[in-house]
């Protein structure tokens, strides 16, 4: 599915880009991108570096398995297919707060640690568990408690009142998060989306 | 102002969280007596490792996004679709903001920066583009980078998923901002 929707951007891109007289942007962008991506992800080691050695302490000193206990109850419903007591949970709930707390660059690499746990239980490789896509449907929903940069950005345009927009975001992204977990628990069920019909042949 | 006072707090609560995490763990595992230096050191170095991995998905990711937006395909769909916006509320100017944002965060904050200085920072138009950026994700770089680290390619619900939830977090800005700020 990601292929297709890649292939509708670029598509579309060449297409209306042509129509517009903008194919040099279009063929620009391109290569512009493609560093930016190598830039981000470059930029983005130090701060991996430093939360991936954090959560080593954190998971060595029993911290990890501690919060997976804690919270036990919320995820048993939400990933049945974790172990309750498996270090992804802590992990996941890690990532979650982190992000709820507006602490972005530790979210990011914390969530690559419970997406590494999860593959560790994953029979296919490359082929996503329904514990990670609910993991991602969650992170995308972007549950934030006070959304700082947004306000700043307000504060820049001369807001009086700007904390006006806490309220109503939390219960959009609120919307959203519900929406997530309904929706991805309703889309495992159906049948275009079991693992089987991602299998290589031979595998099945 | 209580507004001011408010702002004031969260300010330093941002500032302290990041430095007291950082102090958190290491202490609480040196209360639990494990080998802090070695076992920070053999963690850090998989950061290295999954820096580079991410590369190829996001060049993917990011290539296709950046070639749409250039080419001014979005300023098309803006057109088409303006008359089934209006039937939801959503004015036309939001429409660049709810398209961008499951693809790039910083420049949803730019279309959303533009949108504030335009109208300016207490109008109705400055809020709904915050409440709207302030809702979702980038969803598109959450699913490249999270799945590119463990070298997941079949996605298999997690795309849908995630653009549902992306939806559901614009229509839902639109009701709320309309009880809200209207």
């Amino acid at each position: 599915m990601l292929g297709y929707i890649w292939l509708f951007f670029i598509v579309t891109a060449v297409i209306v880009g042509g129509l517009n007289g903008r194919i040099e942007e279009v063929g620009q962008a391109a290569i512009d991108y493609s560093r930016v991506a190598v830039e981000i992800s470059i930029s983005l080691i130090g701060i991996m570096c430093l939360w991936l050695g954090l959560m080593k302490l954190a998971e060595a000193s029993g911290l990890v398995v501690l919060i997976s206990k804690l919270i036990k109850p919320v995820t048993r419903k939400l990933f049945p297919g974790i172990p309750p007591e498996h270090p992804a949970i802590g992990n996941v709930a890690m990532n979650v707060s982190a992000n709820a707390l507006g602490v972005t660059n530790a979210a990011t690499p914390i969530g690559i640690k419970a997406m590494q746990e999860m593959q560790s239980l994953n029979p296919h490789k490359n082929i996503a568990t329904n514990a990670m896509c609910t993991f991602l449907a969650i992170n995308t929903a972007g549950v934030q408690l006070v959304p700082a940069s947004i306000i700043g950005v307000l504060i820049g345009a001369g807001a009086q009142n700007p904390t006006a927009i806490i309220g109503p975001t939390l219960f959009a992204t609120g919307t959203a998060l519900i929406t997530a977990i309904i929706v991805v628990k309703l889309l495992e069920k159906i049948p275009v989306f079991k693992t089987e019909n991602y299998l290589e042949e031979g595998e099945k | 102002m209580v507004t001011d006072r408010f702002v004031e707090v969260m300010a330093l609560i941002s500032a302290w969280i990041l430095p007291l995490l950082i102090m958190s763990i290491p202490v609480w595992a040196f209360y639990k007596k494990v080998p802090l230096y070695d076992t920070f050191i053999k963690g850090a170095r998989e950061g290295v490792g999954v820096g580079l991995r991410i590369i190829p998905y996001l060049v993917a990711i990011l290539v296709a996004i950046g070639m749409f937006r250039a080419s001014g395909a979005m300023e098309l769909l803006a057109e088409f679709a303006s008359p089934v916006l209006n039937l939801i509320g959503m004015p036309a100017d939001i429409l660049p903001l709810a398209i961008v944002r499951p693809m790039s965060g910083s420049g949803a904050l730019g279309i959303m920066s533009e949108i504030a200085n335009q109208y300016g920072g207490d109008s109705y138009m400055a809020r709904l583009a915050a409440v709207m950026t302030g809702s979702s994700e980038t969803t598109l770089y959450v699913i490249a980078v999270y799945f590119g680290s463990v070298g997941v390619t079949k996605v298999r619900h997690a795309l849908a998923a995630g653009l549902i939830a992306d939806l559901a977090a614009i229509l839902a800005s639109l009701f709320i901002s309309r009880i809200a700020f209207l």
